[in-house]
């Protein structure tokens, strides 16, 4: 890649500020992710990860504070100024969101071919065997059996709907995909398999991603960099290897001295 | 005016108050304006429960005047127990002729058929509308449904029809086809089989749609495209009978199945019997 193509964040956020009545969850956060990064956040229950990123990716309107994002299509352009008109159809195309309850994410009551054919029929595809072919390569891809292609989600184990989900996210070819707690609630093996498959995905598709998680394992494998959240604020932010390896701020101290040993 | 209720001035003229004429009328005009788009209207109280065709009696009974002359059918059938009631309350509130006729008919209002006569210029089909919404057993909520109207948000029919392709081989649905009117909005042609569906576009007639219990009206002018919605590798098509009618030896016409004895012997008759009774 060159230079002025780097030179651009995909996705940058300033003074971004998210009140629930006088409650505030999120306060003055700054940061900007670069093409082709995983940036994680971290933090614990109730520290504003996950509003952050619902503000992020349009989901919840912040008070203050402006995102942008450099959209493939649009060029730079202001997240919560857009149209919401705008602002969907970049949700189903440019961007991916990935839930921590993939009945969040899934439409339970059709099967596993139509949740991946969604997105390309938003946009347009009307070829019932194009699109069958694609949601079945997909399936392999997230490694799914290819017979279970016309069972509902219902019938599928809680990995294999959070492999569901990435498909059915990742299929529209996004540049962008916000993940939120996507190993939650999974027992460690399945949570493995996921974070291998995310990985090898992420570095294939060029992917970015804003990954919020409250496992320190989880972020040490797959982020780039790191924003550690106490309160509504970032604490402190870096190299995820430098920030794990060498806390500076007090509570991130706390957070990686709270890891359990095996 | 001729008839005795109304001059003793028991009702007004066609049953509903003129302001609520109005209001309906101003609905319809909306609805013309924009085909395919469903306009809230406030739906009143009619005497006759829900479910029944209290919003096509509304529709009728805001464009109806005393020159008009009116066909009622349920099912195809012009003798079924709603389609006497409606054409007899009409005959008495609003004092029109009435007729069994398509093609004598200057408004035709309906419930689960589009007759087989063609229609012509001038005439009106007012259709009966239990569920306004094509995408409500895809999304239960009103405030997002309006969303993806207001945006052309398919995707999520697109998807149902996937389905059906998917757990059936082919597109399962059989009435209340959804379609695209004019290429912007998805709509719900009232339960009347996918064999009417053809009809329905670029028809000279003027269609209403009236759904009382969620009070929305909707229209397609005439000559508006209206497409059934489908798969290139998947089109749309329409039921077809290898049995012809046993009244009127038609091809052509929708079929009824009847079970005409215990041991099971059927008979398939026109759904449609104006049609069927002028062929034989």
């Amino acid at each position: 890649m060159s230079g002025p193509l780097l030179a651009a964040p995909i996705l940058s956020s300033r003074g971004l500020t998210k009140r629930f009545g006088s409650r505030i969850a999120c306060r003055d956060i700054d940061f900007d992710l670069w093409p082709g990064e995983v940036l994680g956040v971290v933090g614990e229950s109730g520290s504003g990860k996950t509003t952050l990123l619902n503000c992020l990716a349009g989901r919840m309107t912040p008070e203050g504070g402006s995102i942008t994002y450099d959209s493939a299509a649009y060029g730079p352009v202001d997240v919560h100024g857009l149209s919401e008109a705008r602002r969907r159809l970049l949700s189903r195309t440019e961007w991916g969101f990935v839930n921590q309850d993939a009945r969040d994410g899934l439409r339970m009551g059709v099967s596993a071919g139509a949740n991946i054919g969604e997105r390309l029929m938003a946009v347009g595809a009307r070829h019932y065997g194009d699109i069958r072919r694609t949601a079945a390569q997909w399936l392999d891809r997230v490694e799914i059996e290819q017979d279970r292609l016309d069972d509902r989600p219902t019938t599928y184990s809680g990995g294999m709907r959070q492999r569901l989900q990435i498909a059915r996210n990742l299929v529209s070819k996004p540049r962008l995909v916000f993940m939120d707690e996507p190993t939650g609630g999974l027992d460690v093996s399945v949570q493995a398999r996921i974070l291998d498959l995310l990985r090898g995905l992420v570095g294939t598709l060029n992917l970015s991603a804003v990954l919020v998680t409250h496992d320190l394992g989880v972020a040490r494998l797959l982020t780039h960099r790191l924003m550690v959240m106490q309160g509504g604020r970032v604490v402190e932010d870096g190299l995820t290897d430098q920030v794990l390896d060498d806390p500076q701020h007090a509570y991130t101290q706390m957070l990686v001295a709270s890891i359990l040993p095996v | 005016m001729p008839d005795s209720n109304i001059q003793e001035g028991a009702y007004n003229y066609a049953y509903l108050d003129e302001q609520t004429k109005r209001m309906i009328r101003r609905a319809i005009l909306k609805a013309m304006a924009v085909p395919g788009y469903q306009v809230p209207f406030g739906g009143r109280e009619m005497p006759l429960p829900y479910g029944w065709g209290t919003g096509g009696i509304q529709v009728t009974a805001a464009i109806i005047g005393q020159d008009d002359t009116l066909k009622v059918i349920d099912q195809g059938a012009d003798d079924t127990t709603n389609a006497v009631s409606i054409r007899r309350f009409f005959a008495r509130v609003a004092d029109v002729a009435t007729t069994t006729s398509t093609a004598e008919a200057t408004i035709i209002q309906t419930r689960h058929r589009v007759p087989e006569t063609p229609l012509r210029e001038g005439q009106i089909m007012v259709f009966q509308v239990p569920i306004p919404e094509p995408l409500r057993m895809l999304e239960p909520r009103e405030t997002e449904t309006r969303t993806l109207h207001a945006l052309s948000e398919y995707g999520v029919m697109q998807v149902s029809l996937y389905e059906s392709i998917a757990r059936h081989g082919r597109i399962a649905k059989t009435y209340n086809y959804p379609v695209m009117v004019n290429g912007r909005y998805i709509m719900s042609p009232s339960p009347i089989p996918k064999f009417d569906n053809p009809k329905l576009d670029r028809s000279p007639a003027l269609q209403l749609y009236g759904a009382g219990r969620e009070k929305r009206i909707y229209a397609v002018p005439p000559y508006t495209p209206v497409k059934s919605l489908d798969f290139d590798d998947h089109p749309f098509e329409v039921e077809s009978w290898t049995e012809c009618c046993a009244l009127c030896g038609s091809r052509q016409s929708f079929l009824d199945e009847m079970i005409v004895d215990d041991a099971g012997k059927r008979m398939f008759i026109c759904s449609d019997t104006d049609w069927c009774e002028r062929r034989r």
